[in-house]
């Protein structure tokens, strides 16, 4: 494929945040996903959207024991999407990710334990 | 004789045009507003929390579920959902340098916002006129504490996108300060995902 065929929105963007436009170093530079990228990402969040909705509506399709599981891995699909691409925890520094997953395994775990405790106990 | 500026320490002098970048490479605004998310994930676990302990707890009168718009959520979720995109467009382009299409979707990630609380707005009115108001029962408490505080987030994060649509057109938006908008972006899209969680775990997922 010849140069020219190559549209600019298709190419990632190369982020240099240098004050000054000079040459930054490695941890500030990193490529971010390319615009067409991104609109293909929310292609695949608003289908997995419209399959969510589509449980509700069990005259149509009963997905009896399995829509629970169903509708949690549907979510746990959208948020590694947004958090991993919109967010760019894929493509920056694991130090946020670490941050991030940090307060949310604490939130989860706290609050299974309290529903748990609730659940047996109450 | 040359001065180095000590390691971790950031080098103020004359031609060096504020270097805020740290010895680790890390930016501490965007570690700042990580943590910050990190935490907002114990705030809304614990009212989702409590949304599930007491969303069967009606004290005889209607619960939250039984007046649950589902196809008009659906749309105000897929209108935030949305919103993401045009955000992430909206980094990009000033990423680039392109200012006016970064004011485009600024804007346009702000309308989309405005159009998710006025959506919320509606149906709180319509749930109050149903019979279920704050007060009304200890699941509508909790329902109306966390879809509220969420409307707040959202509301706050409007706030945020104005005030850098009219820190572009004033000229001070440029490339060279786009972290601004990628660390707003972290907090419009955290606001998201959380919406995510909701509509999933206590609009979708049946009561029982």
């Amino acid at each position: 494929m010849s140069e020219a065929t190559i549209s600019d929105t298709d190419r990632p963007v190369a982020v240099d945040r240098a004050p000054g436009g000079g040459a930054a170093d490695d941890h500030t530079t990193h490529d971010h996903p390319s615009d067409w990228s991104y609109v293909k990402i929310a292609l695949a969040l608003a289908a997995i959207t419209a399959l969510e909705v589509f449980t509700y509506f069990r005259s149509v399709l009963d997905w009896g024991p399995a829509l629970v599981p169903a509708l949690l891995f549907m979510m746990v699909v959208k948020f590694y999407l947004v958090a991993t691409w919109f967010m760019h925890l894929k493509f920056d520094n694991p130090i946020f990710s670490k941050m991030f997953t940090g307060g949310l395994s604490l939130a989860v775990g706290v609050y299974l334990a309290t529903l748990t405790a609730f659940e047996f106990w109450v | 004789m040359t001065a180095t500026a000590p390691v971790g320490v950031a080098d103020h002098s004359p031609g060096h045009g504020h270097d805020h970048t740290p010895a680790t490479g890390i930016s501490h605004t965007k570690l700042a507003m990580w943590v910050f998310l990190g935490s907002e994930c114990l705030l809304f676990g614990g009212f989702i929390s409590t949304y599930l302990l007491y969303k069967t707890r009606g004290n005889g009168r209607t619960l939250p579920t039984e007046v649950f718009d589902i196809p008009f959520t659906s749309v105000s979720s897929f209108v935030l959902l949305m919103s993401s995109l045009t955000m992430v467009l909206a980094l990009s382009a000033v990423n680039r340098g392109d200012d006016e299409a970064g004011r485009v979707w600024l804007l346009a990630t702000a309308l989309l916002g405005g159009v998710f609380i006025g959506g919320q707005v509606y149906e709180f009115t319509s749930f109050v006129r149903e019979g279920v108001a704050f007060t009304t029962n200890p699941a509508s408490s909790a329902f109306f504490t966390l879809t509220g505080f969420h409307g707040m987030h959202v509301s706050l994060g409007i706030v945020m996108l104005m005030s850098l649509f009219v820190a572009s057109v004033k000229g001070k938006l440029t490339r060279d300060n786009a972290e601004t908008v990628e660390i707003v972006g972290l907090y419009w899209h955290f606001v998201d995902i959380v919406w995510i969680f909701i509509f999933t775990v206590i609009y979708l997922i049946p009561p029982d």
